[in-house]
């Protein structure tokens, strides 16, 4: 169980420019028997079903015998010949009942074989289980609702499924959003427990790339939105989403499809030796039994990796969707493990965005005290996290609390708000007059000289990567503020672990190459790009792509689009535009664009899984050989017997005993296909030196040792 | 064993190991186009040649291209040297007046040394001309050779470019390798040998009186020429039968060494070539490592059981302290015996100085092993590293994704196209033995001509097959295989053994061409160092086990078992 503990918790945060409030509306705290049930259903969804449920179980035994079809077999050739070879088993254990011949041994091994089919079944069945279960919760949640759409002005009353892309509908309050689309007018706030799992409301406006998309089922619970429909039914993000949970359209990902056509070759191999076996076995002097022929295949074939082959790419994909993050293809997630470069945009991404008061320093001879006061005077009027972190920096550098508290304008004083045209905002009260601005525009707004220090000041703030605001009392310059954009916490970190797997972390930003490299150093990236426009982000993909790199992108911008959909794994935001998340081929849910850390230490980990298993289960036939090889021929050279090393009790019991053990490995191994190979952030060298002692060397001793505990019990039960 | 046998297997592998680098470097600048020092003679030959033929040696081909251009000068030199077999009778250079070969045994002898097998159902004696053997087989020794190396140069080529459409050109790859590099050493060593007393003329054989009074027949010819391609070219197909067992074509001590030299030196080279040109050496040394491991694990077991007694001999109060010594020249002794047996099936040679079939059984079981294990040490020329490679390339796909990655080799990402072709190249092989063993082994055609019953017998059919379709040409003989069952089967087996893989081979050399290589990084799987060398062991080592384990079970190991109780077959 140490690989449970090990698994990183999904994040929980709602990101921070979500969360900050403007323009003075607070989210209403909302509840309703729907909001409820919409988070709860999110919120089973990243904490992932209990899987071991009866339920759960129940349906996938049924679905282990319903996937015994053939023409489903088929798709998997391991398991296909498995169950050709039980057919053929069990039609032998008969016609020798018939003829009256002693026929436990062979039923026992018929039994086990079609044991070794249904378990087989049984692990992709569970691996589906939990994604049927959670899209028939989503499906619950999508109802017709009725939607107002308005036409030539008018408004008119619609069911939902009738409205198309392009379509224009009114939601007032409390109504459920009709469908996905874009906010055209309007301000509110919505519900977006449904689909984020958080129920915080977010804020909604038209005319932004991250606010402006709002999706079918959730709920506004203010104020009302003026939306534009951009999905037709059938297409929307719900649908989309239950599709891709359900994994009813499961295709194989390139690496499965070169894995299956490995296995399909050893599966031809191991056919031959079984099958070119007889005349040997005819020219040494007696034939072998058809019985321990298939027994001795069905051991030999990489049962182990092909029954679990398919349960460890949907559980794969159900990893990512817990951690809120729709993957559009199981191709995606692989991707993502083979990723070595990661773009990251630097505001939002490695920063907040938010440029916060690092620093009070008085200038033209004023005073500490006299500097706080004048820059916490300049900045009552400001709601900006820039003007709050001012007056928090104050607050805390002493300045004397001002009459109306901390947070709001004084009355009798006048807020000057920012304007364009002088690039300064402040307050005005009793003839004193508080300004804050850029340098340049303080300066133009002087009466005086500008201090001679201010130069100094401003060249050191610019050099660390810092913003200087310049401020102002009554027309004298008295203290340089330095802003910092701050570098989210433990970031460091994850950029030290993304190094230590071989993946190159560029952080991207428009600000000049100082400040950039400021911000780069204080993140611990490994390389940027300063001065970028927008458009240079897929100029930079192509050329990483050129040289050979994988890279992987998080974005949310209409002008992230095409690069998203450049890099070999983008990650859209939710909340970002629509035209962004048809690029990308994943959808982070909680808007997090630092997630797609994590994305690809679920990638990694799912390849790792498919490797271990795949290794362990070629690894393990060794032992099998010296089971079942002296078994077979004791008739005709005893001598072979020498090869018996783990001293198994009789040939039968042998026989039986390897094929007892290669069916309960799959069952064994059921838990670990779905939560996946310890995985911890390592150089690749250590990463197989690790597996292959566990894996490898693990799977040639494990079945000396099960397959001699089995023959123990087998013997002692006296089964044969 | 003793330490001079060690010391004399030591000897051998450091003077192996002296010649990988420079052999192997030079190789790499033949094969670029680079300049050499045999550059200013051999240059305008080569241009007159290309001039003459109509090649233009800049132009190169796409994979398709090469494998059609390597199929049909196969071909073209498969039929040629049937019919030349069938009318050497009315052709010159025939002293001892040697009529037509017949035609099961024309097509085998065609198909052995097209294929660089040269196993030999007849007795080169007493069946071909001095024409069929100068311009016949040791032509084919030469270009059989020189294919091999330009497939491993394709494949090489394949891997060391970046979104390349074309591999090299089959022409030029076969003229530089027959022109700088098989003829001029042949050439030297072929002296060497005469030197030592190799027999090189056309003159008739010699009927000579023996002291006891009786008539023989002492058989020679240009013995030399032939004798050091067949090494060098790993072919192995023997002037005489007795191959180089006869004081003809192996006299003393020094020619042993250098046959045996001759036999490994391009294949271990071409590791090198391989670093060289895909611009990291490291990852060669890499694959010789891995070669050296089985090769000298082999050499230990090889050695160590025929340093045994034979359990057959031991009642009969015969003093075996040196060990096994039937069927072997006491010129040589027991350990260059061993240590030839081993070194002729690692690689494709088949060249043998002393009867495999008179092994003691877990000596016997290193040579067929070698030959199971795919030829991938050292191997054939060309045909070894080509092998070696596609395990890499397995061992990647097996092993890889263990490092969180989809598997890659040298940058090259290893997809479902290389795997189709990897598992046909590896299927191929072990199929084509146990099909025809398994027809072999339950039919009078099979069993008919066998010397020894028993598993004994079945080692003779399944050796004779795994040497056939792993064109090692080697024999256990004890089977009378020049019987039309024998001759048209082993024939086939030996064309689908090596077409069969080269023709995957070059389709994964065109694919992987096309590619854009990944840049290495801490992300990446090491294909260098300690553990990597243990996983590619572990690979070949793990896919000949499963495939041929229960075949083995049933011949040597069981034969060794038995032997120790006493019974022989």
């Amino acid at each position: 169980m140490r690989e449970q503990d090990e698994q990183p918790r999904p994040p929980r945060t709602v990101p921070q420019r979500d969360a900050a409030p403007t323009r003075g509306l607070e989210p209403p705290l909302v509840r309703t028997p729907e909001t409820d049930a919409m988070t709860s259903v999110a919120a089973s969804r990243r904490a992932g079903t209990q899987v071991w449920t009866w339920p759960l179980v129940r349906s996938a035994i049924v679905h282990s015998f319903r996937k015994l079809d053939p023409r489903w077999m088929v798709r998997n050739p391991v398991m296909f010949v498995v169950e050709g070879g039980s057919v053929l088993v069990t039609f032998w254990a008969f016609r020798d009942l018939f003829q009256g011949k002693d026929v436990g041994f062979a039923f026992q091994i018929a039994v086990w074989l079609w044991f070794t089919v249904l378990f087989a079944n049984f692990a992709e069945a569970m691996a589906e289980a939990r994604g049927k279960a959670q899209a028939d919760t989503l499906r619950a949640t999508k109802k017709d609702t009725p939607a107002r759409r308005l036409r030539n002005g008018s408004e008119e009353m619609v069911p939902s499924s009738q409205l198309r892309r392009g379509d224009i509908a009114l939601v007032r309050e409390g109504e459920i959003v009709p469908g996905d689309g874009e906010v055209i007018e309007g301000i509110a706030y919505v519900n977006e427990a449904a689909i984020t799992g958080e129920s915080a409301p977010v804020l909604k406006e038209p005319g932004t790339d991250i606010r402006s998309g709002v999706t079918g089922g959730t709920q506004v619970v203010s104020d009302w939105l003026k939306i534009r429909i951009t999905a037709d039914p059938g297409e929307t993000f719900l649908d989309r989403m239950i599709t891709l949970v359900e994994g009813a359209q499961r295709q194989k990902t390139p690496n499965e499809v070169a894995l299956t056509i490995l296995l399909a070759g050893l599966s031809i191999i191991f056919l031959l030796v079984v099958v070119s076996l007889q005349p040997f076995a005819i020219y040494a002097g007696e034939a072998v039994s058809t019985i321990v022929l298939v027994a001795l295949l069905v051991c030999l074939l990489p049962t182990t990796i092909g029954a679990l082959l398919s349960a460890i790419g949907i559980a794969g994909m159900d990893r990512v969707t817990r951690f809120n993050v729709l993957a559009m293809s199981g191709r995606a997630v692989e991707t993502s493990g083979d990723v070595d470069v990661l773009l990251l945009d630097k505001t939002g991404t490695i920063t907040y965005g938010n440029r916060l008061a690092a620093e009070i320093i008085p200038v033209g001879g004023a005073t500490q005290e006299e500097a706080a006061h004048a820059a916490l005077w300049a900045s009552l009027g400001d709601d900006t996290p820039e003007g709050k972190s001012i007056v928090a920096l104050a607050r805390q550098a002493g300045a004397a609390p001002p009459p109306g508290g901390w947070d709001a304008v004084p009355a009798g004083a006048e807020a000057i708000p920012f304007s364009a045209e002088t690039r300064m905002s402040g307050v005005r009260r009793n003839g004193s007059t508080w300004m804050k601005g850029a340098v340049d525009a303080i300066t133009a707004s002087l009466d005086g000289e500008t201090p001679p220090d201010v130069q100094d000041q401003t060249d050191r703030i610019s050099r660390e990567g810092g913003t200087p605001l310049a401020v102002s009392e009554n027309g004298r310059m008295v203290a340089v503020v330095y802003l910092k954009d701050t570098v989210k916490p433990g970031l460091h970190a994850r950029f030290d672990e993304l190094r230590r797997m071989g993946i190159r972390t560029i952080m991207i930003t428009g600000d000049n190459p100082l400040t950039a490299a400021t911000i780069a150093e204080d993140a611990g990236v490994d390389d940027f790009v300063a001065e970028a426009k927008p458009e240079d982000k897929i100029r930079i993909i192509r050329e990483l792509q050129a040289e050979g790199h994988l890279v992987a992108m998080s974005g949310d911008g209409t002008n992230d689009a095409p690069a998203l959909a450049q890099a070999d794994v983008g990650l859209a935001m939710n909340s970002g535009t629509a035209a962004a998340k048809e690029a990308a081929n994943m959808v982070d849910l909680d808007s997090n664009p630092t997630k797609i850390i994590e994305v690809v230490r679920i990638g990694k980990q799912l390849l790792i899984t498919r490797g271990a298993i795949t290794t362990f289960s070629i690894a393990n036939d060794v032992a099998k050989y010296f089971a079942i090889i002296p078994a077979a021929f004791v008739a005709t050279y005893p001598e072979l017997g020498k090869l018996n090393i783990m001293h198994l009790a009789t040939p039968q019991s042998a026989i039986l005993s390897a094929v007892i053990f290669n069916a309960l490995i799959i069952i064994a191994l059921i838990p670990l296909a779905l939560r996946g190979v310890a995985y911890r952030a390592a150089p690749a060298a250590e990463l197989l030196a690790r597996n292959l002692l566990v894996y490898g060397i693990g799977g040639v001793i494990v079945p000396f040792i099960g397959i001699k505990a089995i023959d123990l019990i087998v013997s002692s039960l006296g089964l044969a | 064993m003793t330490v001079s046998g060690w010391a004399q297997i030591a000897i051998l592998f450091l003077l192996v190991l002296a010649l990988v680098k420079p052999l192997g470097l030079y190789m790499a600048k033949v094969f670029s186009g680079e300049r050499t020092w045999l550059w200013p003679v051999l240059r305008p030959v080569e241009r007159v040649i290309y001039r003459v033929s109509g090649v233009d040696e800049r132009r190169e081909q796409s994979w398709l291209t090469y494998a059609v251009s390597l199929l049909a000068f196969s071909l073209v030199g498969l039929v040629f040297l049937y019919l030349l077999q069938r009318v050497q009778g009315s052709l010159p250079f025939n002293p001892e007046g040697m009529g037509a070969v017949k035609p099961d045994s024309a097509f085998n002898t065609a198909a052995s040394f097209t294929t660089n097998t040269n196993w030999q159902g007849y007795a080169g004696e007493s069946t071909m001309s001095y024409l069929t053997q100068m311009a016949g087989l040791a032509y084919h020794n030469f270009v059989s050779a020189a294919s091999g190396i330009a497939v491993a140069l394709a494949l090489i080529r394949g891997i060391a470019r970046r979104r390349a459409d074309t591999v090299g050109n089959f022409w030029v790859d076969m003229v530089r390798a027959n022109l700088y590099v098989l003829l001029p050493i042949s050439i030297v060593l072929a002296l060497v040998l005469v030197w030592q007393g190799v027999p090189q003329n056309l003159n008739h054989y010699v009927h000579a009186t023996t002291l006891e009074g009786m008539a023989q027949t002492i058989a020679q010819g240009p013995v030399a020429s032939q004798e050091i391609i067949k090494e060098l070219g790993t072919n192995g197909g023997g002037f005489f039968n007795a191959n180089s067992a006869h004081p003809y074509e192996n006299p003393n001590a020094i020619t042993n060494f250098i046959e045996m030299i001759a036999i490994l030196a391009i294949p271990a080279a071409l590791t090198y070539t391989f670093g060289r040109m895909v611009g990291n050496t490291r990852q060669g040394w890499t694959l010789f490592a891995a070669m050296s491991v089985i090769f000298l694990t082999g050499i230990a077991i090889a050695y160590g059981a025929e340093a045994q007694a034979n359990p057959a001999l031991r009642n009969l109060g015969i003093d075996q302290a040196v060990g096994n010594l039937e069927g072997k020249e006491i010129r040589f002794g027991v350990p260059l015996s061993a240590l030839w047996a081993v070194i002729t099936t690692v690689t494709s040679c088949g060249a043998v100085n002393s009867m495999h079939d008179s092994f003691n059984a877990l000596g016997g079981l290193v040579p067929l092993a070698n030959i199971q294990l795919g030829e991938v040490v050292f191997g054939g020329v060309g045909t070894g590293l080509t092998g070696m490679l596609f395990f890499a390339l397995l061992a990647v796909f097996l092993a890889g994704l263990m490092v969180g990655r989809t598997p890659e080799y040298l940058g090259k990402k290893v997809q479902a196209y290389e795997v189709k072709m990897v598992a046909l190249a590896i299927l191929i092989f072990p199929a084509t033995v146990l099909a025809f063993t398994a027809v072999a082994a339950v039919t009078d055609w099979g069993t008919e001509t066998l010397n020894n019953a028993g598993p004994h017998g079945f080692s003779e059919m399944l050796y004779a097959f795994s040497s056939g379709s792993g064109n090692n040409g080697s024999a256990f003989a004890g089977l009378g295989a020049n019987t039309g069952f024998y001759n048209s089967a082993l024939g086939f087996a030996m064309l689908i053994g090596r077409f069969f893989i080269i023709i995957p081979t070059l389709a994964v050399a065109g694919s992987l061409a096309r590619k854009q290589p990944v840049p290495p990084s801490l992300g990446t799987f090491p294909t260098t160092g300690a553990l990597w060398v243990g996983l590619l062991v572990g690979a070949v080592l793990i896919v000949g086990l499963l495939t041929f384990f229960p075949a083995l079970a049933l011949g040597p190991i069981v034969e060794h078992l038995l032997a120790n109780k006493g019974v022989t077959f």
